[in-house]
């Protein structure tokens, strides 16, 4: 999907650039976006390393097992078919745990995990109930700490770059309920 | 109030993980040095894409056709109260990470993060995910072909937070 975006985005801002009169500037950004690239990358380094570094402590000293402790209330409410101790939750619970830390490293292999444990319970190629919830609830961002932004706001100087964590919260939160109510309301084609 | 929770969650979470570790008496120095040598080697991951994606917008905005297209829409998001400069990160957002963060960026640069615009944005990438990425991951490794009510789902989550985004920052900032 990506080939025809960004081929699309290329070829049209060229052509249009030509039509419009804009081609001067499109053929500077030529030069110009790659460098551009280049200094978005490196006003992110810091951030990252920094917190993927916060957050190997947070695996290695098993805070992360502690956190998803604090989580499988939730998580019983949003698969209540599934057994608290069974190996499927336990990923569930280890996947929504790195994606509210951050860790999207960590969270993508544990998620593979937890889809491929459901989909032992109810193998085929229809997707379960509990499959659609997990990957919905995946599509919805739950992060505590938007770094990525957070390093992006700081690059252009931001008076304040933390104030959209609380409102980001919010955002998340309404995002997943929507997502949660649309997957447990329209259930059809079982 | 709110404010002042934002600014120390962050702070309050690294507390925790470090007294925690030090409990545990686990190295955190060595661990932090080795999950930091993760995080580079993640960002040289995507320099390759973004250098590609952040070229492609920046031309997109300096051929004019980024504006074009949002006064194209203007009619409709004005009726909605929607603000036409977020488009482009709504359209972009639940395709490709690296696109959403050329968009975010080039959004920051010409409107400034402290500003409506730069505000909606910032909020609105925090609160969503690539989810057509997530998706073709997750089914992808099972061999799910039929996902039943999986996209329509993840898309109105992503529709819900595009909107409520720009609602709270109304509400919280002005």
């Amino acid at each position: 999907m990506l080939n025809y975006i960004w081929g699309g985005m290329m070829l049209i801002s060229i052509v249009f650039g030509a039509v419009s009169g804009n081609l001067q500037s499109v053929a500077s950004e030529i030069m110009n976006g790659a460098k551009e690239g280049v200094n978005v990358a490196l006003s992110l380094v810091g951030v990252m390393c920094l917190w993927s570094g916060i957050m190997e402590i947070a695996s290695k000293s098993g805070f992360t097992k502690f956190f998803g402790y604090l989580l499988r209330p939730v998580t019983k409410i949003l698969f209540p078919k599934l057994k608290a101790d069974s190996e499927a939750m336990n990923a569930i619970v280890m996947n929504m745990t790195a994606n509210m830390l951050g860790m999207s490293n960590a969270a993508t292999p544990l998620g593979i995990k937890a889809v491929k444990e459901l989909h032992k319970l109810n193998p085929g190629n229809v997707a379960s109930d509990d499959i659609c919830m997990f990957i919905v609830i995946n599509t919805a961002s739950i992060q505590l700490i938007p770094s990525t932004v957070l390093a992006l706001r700081q690059s252009v100087n931001s008076a304040n770059m933390f104030e959209i964590i609380f409102p980001v919260w919010i955002v998340s939160l309404a995002a997943i309920t929507a997502g949660v109510i649309m997957c447990k309301g329209v259930r059809k084609g079982a | 109030m709110l404010n002042y929770l934002s600014v120390a969650i962050m702070p309050l979470i690294v507390f925790s993980i470090i007294t925690y570790g030090l409990m545990k008496k686990v190295s955190i120095f060595d661990s932090f040095t080795k999950g930091a040598k993760d995080g580079l080697e993640t960002t040289f991951r995507i320099l390759p894409s973004l250098v590609a994606l952040v070229t492609a917008v920046s031309m997109l905005r300096a051929s004019g056709f980024i504006d074009f297209l949002c006064n194209l829409m203007t009619p409709f998001l004005d009726f909605i109260g929607f603000p036409k400069e977020l488009v482009p990160l709504s359209l972009m957002r639940p395709i490709s990470g690296s696109g959403a963060l050329a968009v975010i960026d080039e959004i920051l640069k010409t409107h400034g993060a402290d500003t409506f615009i730069g505000r909606c944005a910032s909020v609105m990438a925090g609160s969503t995910e690539t989810t057509f990425y997530t998706l073709a991951v997750y089914l992808g490794s099972v061999g799910i072909t039929n996902s039943r009510h999986t996209v329509r789902s993840a898309l109105c989550a992503d529709l819900t937070a595009m909107i409520v985004s720009v609602i709270i920052v109304k509400l919280i900032f002005y």
